[in-house]
């Protein structure tokens, strides 16, 4: 390894040849400040546009300032991060930004943990000479299903850009125009809802300010909470008990599961449910249909379409449904553990509990944004009673918590209502890229050989790596498992069906880097990749801890296929629990 | 989710599909299939952009961002005398923006804009190399030289 020395602020240090200044000072303890920047390394995901010049350095011998995130150190090169001249310069190039920026903080849906906020308090700026005269961008704010826009908040630091163009191959979003009027947008200025986006909110995940944020369904909630007329239950998606306590100040990777439950009791939720309920009866649907798939196969029959494609992430379905809508019947069928939730709640638990639908108000609680599109799709609703009535993201669920007045750190722990609130470990990891499959791989290889698993723990399926492979022995038989999470990974597997060279059996494909624990509607992250670590490996622990921890065990599974149900992939549950898909692709038509 | 559907004529497609191919379709050269397909339409329409990224395989946003960085590029179709005002150094140093506000106003038009009567559009352009005639005005064909801010109202009553 070639290294380099350097000396930082009166440090002398040495790096790998290529480092970068920033990351040289980060390695002293010196916190350059950066806004543009974006590095999530364990995802392979960098924003290196060096466009905001927020993290200007001093370099002896040089006349101009120079970005320390996108400049290399060189072999005796003396850095200065803090001379009267960076920090004027700084504070000048904050100015700048600021005076093209609406001041409404108060009422910004991003206050509090908004980057350009946050930079303005640590610079310390008091005032923004010549406002009155400063040129303000003008763009109307836009609102799709799930995801608002407001592109005069936006600073033009193109993390989204990188987003949906590199790591989810959408391209859905674009700098455009120049000068003040510069921003990130669709083609031609349109609404994100008349674009290619697939609700992934990946862009909102990232962006620094309040140009991009969810769309709030707190309100529907909280009026339907106040409704007497209507019985409201809510369900929890695996990844939010692993992020919830950041919002609450807590370390990344603490699960707050029992907290969660109480915070939802003490709402005034009439059941509290558990999404991972409906995740094991998904194992269990595509799981069955996976074998079912695997086993015409191995006899030849040719209409056996291999690999199968996992289904339960709705930005990944949006997806395929645009850019691959000739391979839409690839993936299985099953219904997300969303859907299948709002499916069995408004039938067999409504009938249970005796409750018309109209009456049931189903809500969930999701990592997601695109989640809030899908329970408005017009198939899952019943004569316009949706299944899934709301869908809130982990931070508005926060956000509730908090203007509920709860304490939440001190809430002591409570379990899930039965019947839809049991869940295994299997269910768990659904949260983590991999999860899914691994969860299904305990069940099939079960049902397949009629054998015990010795070994629960798939950790060959485990991991970051974006696009991932294993073999797995279903005692004798091989099965090919090919793992992707980001589109961008997510394309090139798909690339490889659609050219009839795929080796796989079945693929796992989840829209967000890392999977849902890295999902749109999580707790800010910042740019810290060890806080998705950290998620990923709370799931992890959550399933080893549980007792039962193949979903074929959920005795309540068992209990709702024999009441209700009949068994996997029966009539019934092909009425209730499976979807079909659409052809969304843009369309050139010809005139004559 | 786009479902969205564009419609176009079947000669138009055949042109941005030659255009394209005359490039190979490589995302690489986008400014000159831009170049071309302008110069056979006059303008670039949302309806040509989004074929050459069929074409391409660049997204359409991409192209659109392209598209309106450069001052070249227009989404509108040009007027019957599209009128070009010259911002070189020497034109600007001898007043050729105030020329440019003064056809602002009397034509109501923004750079890049179309009268609604398709009869006149504005554009700014660099150095035409007529630098001894500064400041200089086109209008199709035409050059105009030494144009002051008064001359603009007789200039167009020429075309009337
Ligand atoms: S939600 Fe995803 S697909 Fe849509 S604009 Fe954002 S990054 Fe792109
Ligand atoms: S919308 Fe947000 S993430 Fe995108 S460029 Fe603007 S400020 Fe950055
Ligand atoms: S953080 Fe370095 S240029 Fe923006």
């Amino acid at each position: 390894m070639e290294t380099i020395k350097l000396i930082i602020d009166n440090k002398e240090i040495e790096v790998e040849k290529g480092t970068t200044i920033l990351k040289a000072a980060r390695q002293l303890g010196i916190e350059i400040p950066t806004l543009c920047y974006l590095d999530l390394h364990d995802m392979n995901i960098e924003n290196k546009p060096g466009g905001c010049r927020i993290c200007v350095v001093e370099v002896e011998k040089r006349r101009n300032l120079a970005p320390a995130c996108s400049t290399k150190c060189e072999n005796g090169m003396v850095v200065k991060t803090h001379t009267n001249r960076v920090l004027n310069a700084r504070r000048t190039v904050m100015e700048f930004i600021l005076s093209d920026h609406p001041k409404d903080c108060l009422v910004c849906a991003k206050s509090g943990n908004c980057d350009l906020q946050n930079m303005a308090t640590r610079l310390g700026i008091r005032e923004i000479p010549g406002q009155e005269y400063a040129e303000m961008s003008t763009y109307k704010p836009d609102t799709s299903p799930s995801i608002k826009r407001d592109l005069n908040k936006c600073i033009m630091c193109r993390r989204c850009e990188t987003m949906c163009n590199e790591i989810q191959a959408v391209g859905a979003l674009s700098a455009i125009n120049r000068g003040f009027m510069a921003a990130v947008a669709p083609a031609f200025e349109q609404n994100l809802e008349y674009s290619t986006c697939t609700y992934c909110g990946q862009c909102v995940a990232v962006c620094p300010t309040g140009a991009l944020t969810e769309v709030d369904h707190t309100p529907d909630v909280l009026r339907a909470l106040a409704d007497p007329t209507k019985t409201v239950v809510v369900q929890t998606a695996p990844a939010v008990r692993a992020a919830l306590g950041e919002a609450f100040g807590m370390e990344p990777g603490t699960l707050v599961t029992g907290k969660m439950v109480s915070a939802l009791r003490a709402l005034g939720f009439d059941y509290v449910f558990d999404t991972d309920f409906s995740a094991d009866l998904t194992i269990m649907e595509e799981g069955t249909e996976l074998l079912g798939r695997l086993k015409r196969h191995l006899n030849g029959d040719k209409t056996a379409r291999i690999p199968i494609l996992t289904s339960c992430c709705p930005g990944w379905v949006n997806f395929f449904e645009e850019y691959f809508p000739d391979l839409k019947d690839v993936p299985s069928t099953s219904k997300s553990p969303q859907q299948m939730f709002g499916a069995i709640a408004k039938t067999y638990f409504a009938d249970k509990i005796k409750v018309d639908r109209k009456d049931l108000v189903v809500v969930s609680i999701m990592p997601c944004l695109a989640k809030k599109y899908e329970c408005q799709r017009e198939e899952f609703s019943v004569d316009g009673n949706r299944d899934v009535d709301f869908s809130i993201s982990t931070r508005e669920l926060a956000s509730f918590i908090k203007q509920a007045n709860i304490d939440f750190k001190s809430l002591e722990d409570s379990d899930f209502d039965d019947p839809l609130g049991e869940s295994t470990g299997a269910a768990v990891i659904f949260g983590a890229t991999g999860g899914v499959i691994e969860a299904a791989c305990r069940t099939a290889y079960e049902i397949f050989t009629g054998k015990k698993l010795e070994k629960i723990d798939f950790h060959e399926l485990r991991g970051l790596e974006g696009v991932r492979s294993a073999v797995i022995d279903f005692d004798g038989l091989p099965v090919n498992i090919g793992i992707a999470h980001g589109l961008a990974n997510a394309r090139k597997l798909l690339e490889e069906v659609r050219a009839g060279k795929s080796q796989f059996h079945a693929i796992e494909v989840m829209a967000c880097p890392g999977g849902c624990i890295g999902g749109g509607g999580q707790p800010f992250h910042h740019g810290k990749s060890g806080v998705l670590k950290a998620r990923a490996a709370a799931l992890y622990r959550e399933d080893a801890n549980k007792p039962i921890r193949k979903s074929h065990e959920n005795p309540f599974i068992i209990k709702l296929y024999e009441e209700f149900l009949g068994e996997p992939n029966s009539e019934k549950a092909h009425h209730l629990l499976h979807t079909s898909y659409f052809d969304k692709k843009k369309k050139i038509i010809v005139k004559q | 989710m786009s479902n969205i559907k564009i419609e176009i004529r079947q000669e138009d497609v055949s042109k941005i599909k030659e255009i394209c191919a005359s490039y190979n379709r490589d995302p690489q050269e986008l400014i000159n299939i831009l170049h071309a397909c302008q110069e056979h339409f006059g303008y670039l329409p949302a309806e040509v952009q989004e074929v050459i990224s069929a074409e391409t395989g660049i997204p359409v946003a991409k192209i659109y961002g392209v598209v309106t960085f450069y001052s070249f590029f227009s989404m509108t179709p040009k007027g019957k005398h599209p009128i070009s005002i010259c911002m070189g150094t020497a034109c600007y140093v001898r007043g050729a923006e105030r020329v440019l506000e003064e056809f602002k106003k009397e034509l109501k038009l923004q750079v890049g804009q179309t009268t609604p009567d398709g009869k006149f559009s504005l554009s700014s352009l660099r150095c035409v190399g007529a630098c001894g005639l500064a400041p200089v005005v086109l209008i199709g064909d035409k050059t105009y030289g030494r144009v002051a801010p008064d001359d603009v109202k007789k200039i167009l009553k020429e075309y009337e």
